[in-house]
């Protein structure tokens, strides 16, 4: 298929990436941008909401049902209907509808890693005098953190990927090249954005995983290494 | 910005546009039913492959990752220079993205058939293909129908990026609508539909399930049935 080799020609062209407008790179930080909002709002609302109701133990059938409708409503379809509000299109709506779907992710994950926490530990803790905040925060925050980021790596991969949704309703980002070149059928133009997007959205995966890493408190051994020591 | 009226729900133009409404219903229901169909059939041996050693279920596993990271759009870039503007290239990326959650609960299910069961079956003499129909798969199908359905509703979602090659089903009526100077009755009516079609596909699945599992409704038994299900839906 000669739509690859295209797209190696595509990517190979300074010009493709530094053109003002609509060059690779220029989108690739409108991208991060919208992205970094996104998944911050996100956060802002989800993390605190999580922790406190996984701390109480309440709301767990409302972060399960919230997930599942979450998953049901198209982002495509959210995109779209928050660009003809009075918002407008632009990063602002795309913001607030890649914001919308972090939420989830990050909620039930948190609520389940705080829920999971071993209830005797969670005594203890009470027990030495521990106050609720410091329960929550020296007790059972450290030990839900890998489920808490598995929520937030979730949400940022899905965040940066779905952004590049906002090109099909004129809005900026990365998919911008991928919808360009189906527009002018150039094969080569959709492949070369296909393999940055793809890239980037690996690349996010890979950054959140050793974030992870760095965060979780206990010994520390990489994740694929520690489960090969576990087996030999 | 608007001198005409634009409203967000408006009957008449569902009533005036009722057999284009249809028709991409249509489209989106094809799309989605053959999915999930393939995916199934596809990822039950992936899943009983995977199962047999940890050498093969690492890079299955770690190959469907992989495949769900790659955003939507870029998938259906990557098939289209091969399967141009048409409905295989959407039908291709949708059942790439199911095949990721059918072998997850797939390889959920059949590894939740407890030990004992499958010595007593093979105490009994069951050979390993009644083993696995009449014992392993009947067991595993609370997890199957879990899985069945999270992947019937993503799809149902993930259709709507068909639109970057006309194929979108409703997403056809949303972008439509975008396009054609902001008009809201169609995007809403796709949206909504899209949802509608979501919960309509995940209660009949759901339905089947049951009645195809007549011994998770058993007072014991109902208890395990649910978690599996809890547990699927988490993942």
């Amino acid at each position: 298929m000669s739509a690859l080799g295209d797209a190696v020609l595509f990517l190979n062209d300074p010009f493709n990436w530094t053109r003002p407008g609509n060059g690779i790179l220029v989108l690739l930080v409108q991208h991060l941008q919208i992205s970094g909002a996104a998944v911050g709002l996100a956060l802002l609302v989800a993390l605190p909401l999580g922790i406190w109701l996984g701390h109480t133990g309440r709301g767990g059938a409302f972060t399960v049902a919230l997930s599942n409708v979450g998953r049901a409503v198209p982002t495509l379809a959210l995109l779209t209907v928050f660009a003809v509000t009075p918002i407008g299109f632009g990063p602002e709506a795309t913001t607030i509808a890649l914001a919308l779907f972090a939420v989830p992710p990050v909620l039930t994950n948190t609520y389940v890693g705080f829920r999971q926490v071993d209830r005797d530990v969670v005594e203890a803790a009470r027990a030495m005098g521990m106050t609720g905040r410091q329960v929550t925060f020296r007790a059972e925050l450290p030990l839900a953190m890998p489920l808490v980021m598995t929520g937030v790596r979730t949400a940022a991969v899905q965040v940066v990927a779905t952004a590049t949704l906002a090109a099909l309703v004129a809005g900026g980002g990365l998919g911008r090249i991928i919808n360009l070149g189906f527009g002018q059928q150039d094969y080569g133009q959709v492949v070369a954005g296909a393999i940055v997007v793809a890239v980037l959205a690996v690349l996010t995966e890979a950054v959140f995983v050793l974030l992870s890493w760095l965060l979780t408190p206990g010994p520390r051994t990489l994740p694929r290494l520690r489960r090969a020591r576990a087996t030999a | 910005m608007n001198a005409a009226p634009n409203p967000w729900i408006d009957p008449s133009y569902v009533v005036d546009n009722w057999d284009t409404i249809l028709a991409y219903t249509a489209q989106h229901v094809r799309l989605t039913v053959l999915a999930v169909l393939i995916g199934t059939v596809i990822a039950l041996p992936l899943a009983l492959l995977a199962r047999r050693s940890r050498w093969l279920s690492g890079p299955v596993l770690g190959l469907s990752t992989l495949v769900y990271t790659i955003p939507s759009l870029a998938m259906f870039a990557f098939i289209a220079p091969f399967t141009g503007l048409s409905e295989t290239t959407v039908l291709v990326g949708l059942v790439l993205y199911s095949l990721v959650v059918l072998v997850r609960n797939f390889l959920a299910g059949l590894q939740s058939v407890p030990a004992d069961v499958v010595e007593a079956a093979r105490g009994m003499g069951y050979g390993r293909g009644r083993l696995l129909a009449r014992v392993e798969l009947p067991l595993a199908l609370p997890s199957f129908v879990a899985g069945i359905r999270i992947a019937t509703v993503s799809t149902v979602a993930l259709v709507t990026v068909g639109v970057i090659v006309g194929q979108g089903g409703l997403g056809q009526l949303i972008v439509g609508g975008f396009n054609a100077n902001f008009y809201r009755a169609p995007i809403v009516t796709g949206a909504v539909g899209c949802v509608v079609l979501a919960l309509l596909l995940d209660a009949v699945i759901a339905l089947l399930g049951r009645v195809a599992t007549p011994w998770t409704r058993m007072p014991t038994r109902r208890r395990a049935g649910r978690r599996a299900a809890t547990a699927g839906s988490a993942a």
